[in-house]
């Protein structure tokens, strides 16, 4: 018999209603993986007794025929969500100790669908960054090693708590959020699936803010089924949430249809950069042929603006993010470092608080807002971001998605351009146009590197057209059949 | 463009972040670099486009004016780092 914890969640979703095994058996099974996997620092907190406590309610509920979406399926938290009564630290000094009063909405959605709760996992100090090594809890590590080099690696950023828990089999899903590839770009080094959704698909509400107009929650799996399952539970319109979008969630399970018979899938000319590995152009090629086999039509599309999409990011989320964290003051909540005056306890405190990537795009954020030069950065970024969103809009009238590579290298080691912030910044050149324009992207798992690192390619759609990004990615996965395993697996065996 | 040590220290004064003297050259080093890396963007003619904040194309949405939330003084509490008779307390602004 397969281990509960390498059970898809679609497979022990009906497991579960079968009565194979209870909620409670396949809590303590993800329970005993969690410790399991601690060397790998991808959680940040762990919640057993609360994991039991909301299995025990599921196993009431199936006892009932009651069961939900996701009852009594295990699940992690990226700590950027809000948790009643759970600490809540985005991975900085700064929120020590911060608990909560209050739910996040997609974290609330999944406990009404029945989800059971694992923990809180790793990530960049308040999602700023690629590797999860600005975390103040120390980089969480990948599960996966080098053929023959066992050199940690990075899960990549900023979710690489929730991708490297997922990967390893220490949960059956995680939640992320992605404001510039921190869903896709993980999942791509972790060889899972992560599924950025169309801005506005889930509500913001109670998930730490990074830069507003990027962020957006999603899922992040081991198959594209059970993003289509995890993602129906954590999307919808939320009053709270004046961007969230008030559309119907339509049914994403039955997208998988596994045929693209009619449809075009553009492929973007500008997305060959330089120094992108040979391995990776070869899979994309791949990616192509499998999305032919299945009925699409290749077509080649231009996104002129591609290369601009980086530096007005760097701009954009930058400003926004210092705004946004003005709020850590240490009067209301979090860290306070003493002072004599109140301006005085403001900078100790934040000096105090946060760490060296997230005080360095505080400054830029703070220089290019300022007086004089707001024009010449921020505003002309926001132009930038007009006509990048443009390329998609016009690429859109000549095919029906994109398939591009997730990120232009596999997962690299701890402490790799760590000296470099540009070089750092450059993981995310596939993933950030996206978050820009706005528009729903997944990396799906579709091969090995010659080291032996899984690579991803991502599938972009139209603005609120997730179904069909999962029904592409679908194909990709049936095609690829990554059936490849981590070096390190906590889960346990039967 | 290259940011000097004053402006650096400009900088952080207006984000209420203390930078210790010996960081303010290490610092005006690295955020030039990112800033030259930004400056690519003035290659681009962007005269007439519209600058661009949200993709969200919707206006906001109107709601009943009527109080959804409070009476939740202790929850807001719960959290400060000092406190005292219901409110925040902070070091002495008023002389």
């Amino acid at each position: 018999m397969t281990a509960l914890t390498d059970l898809t969640i679609a497979e022990a979703r009906d497991g579960l209603r079968k009565k194979e095994f209870s909620a409670g058996e396949l809590a303590e099974a993800h329970v005993a993986a969690v410790e399991r996997a601690r060397p790998l620092k991808a959680y940040i907190t762990e919640t057993p007794d609360r994991a039991r406590d909301m299995a025990a309610g599921a196993d009431a509920r199936l006892a009932r025929g009651e069961g939900r979406a996701l009852e009594g399926i295990p699940l992690a938290i990226k700590d950027l969500f809000c948790t009643e009564g759970v600490e809540t630290t985005a991975a900085s000094r700064i929120l020590g100790g911060f608990k909560p009063p209050y739910e996040s909405t997609v974290t609330a959605n999944l406990w009404s669908a029945g989800a059971v709760m694992l923990g809180k996992t790793n990530l960049d100090e308040f999602a700023m960054g690629s590797s999860t090594t600005t975390s103040a809890y120390g980089p969480s590590e990948n599960p996966w090693r080098r053929r023959g080099d066992n050199r940690p690696l990075v899960p990549g950023g900023s979710s690489g708590g929730s991708s490297a828990a997922v990967a390893a089999r220490a949960a059956m899903g995680a939640t992320g959020t992605d404001t510039g590839g921190s869903i896709r770009q993980p999942a791509g080094f972790s060889g899972i699936v992560g599924l950025k959704p169309t801005y506005g698909r889930c509500s913001r509400w109670g998930i730490v803010a990074f830069a507003s107009s990027l962020d957006q929650a999603g899922p992040m799996t081991r198959t594209v089924r059970d993003a289509a399952i995890m993602l129906g539970a954590m999307a919808g319109h939320d009053p709270k949430d004046s961007t969230s979008a008030p559309l119907p969630v339509p049914d994403y399970e039955a997208a998988l249809t596994g045929e693209l018979r009619g449809l075009k899938v553009g492929i973007p000319r500008e997305y060959r950069v330089d120094g992108m590995a040979a391995e990776i152009e070869q899979l994309w090629q791949q990616g192509i042929a499998w999305l032919r086999d299945a009925g699409a039509t290749p077509v080649e599309i231009s996104l002129p603006m591609t290369k601009y999409a980086l530096p007005a990011y760097y701009i954009i989320a930058p400003a926004e993010a210092s705004s946004n964290l003005a709020r850590y003051d240490g009067v209301r909540y979090g860290l306070r470092v003493p002072g004599e005056s109140l301006d005085e306890m403001y900078e100790a405190t934040r000096a105090a608080g946060f760490g060296a990537e997230v005080r360095r795009r505080i400054l830029i954020g703070t220089y290019v807002l300022s007086a004089g030069y707001y024009d010449a950065y921020y505003l002309k970024a926001q132009q930038l971001r007009t006509l990048i969103a443009r390329d998609f809009s016009n690429a859109f009238k000549s095919c029906d998605f994109i398939l591009a590579p997730t990120a232009p290298s596999a997962a690299f080691a701890i402490g790799e351009k760590a000296d470099d912030p540009v070089a750092m910044y450059l993981n995310d050149v596939f993933t950030v146009p996206v978050n820009l324009a706005g528009l729903p992207g997944i990396s799906v798992p579709a091969g090995l590197s010659s080291d032996g690192l899984p690579l991803g390619l991502q599938v972009i759609g139209r603005a609120f057209d997730e179904a069909m990004v999962l029904r592409a990615g679908d194909v990709i996965e049936r095609a690829a059949r990554f059936t490849h395993k981590p070096a390190f697996i906590a889960g346990g065996k039967e | 463009m290259a940011l000097d040590k004053a402006t650096v220290a400009r900088i952080a004064t207006l984000a209420r972040i203390k930078v210790p003297e010996s960081d303010l050259e290490h610092l005006a080093k690295e955020l030039s670099g990112i800033l030259t890396w930004i400056e690519q963007l003035r290659e681009v003619d962007t005269a007439g486009v519209e600058p661009m904040a949200s993709v969200a194309e919707m206006t906001l949405p109107m709601r009943e004016d009527h109080v959804t939330d409070g009476n939740c003084r202790d929850k807001i509490l719960s959290n400060a780092p000092q406190q005292a008779h219901g409110f925040f307390l902070v070091p002495k602004v008023v002389e």
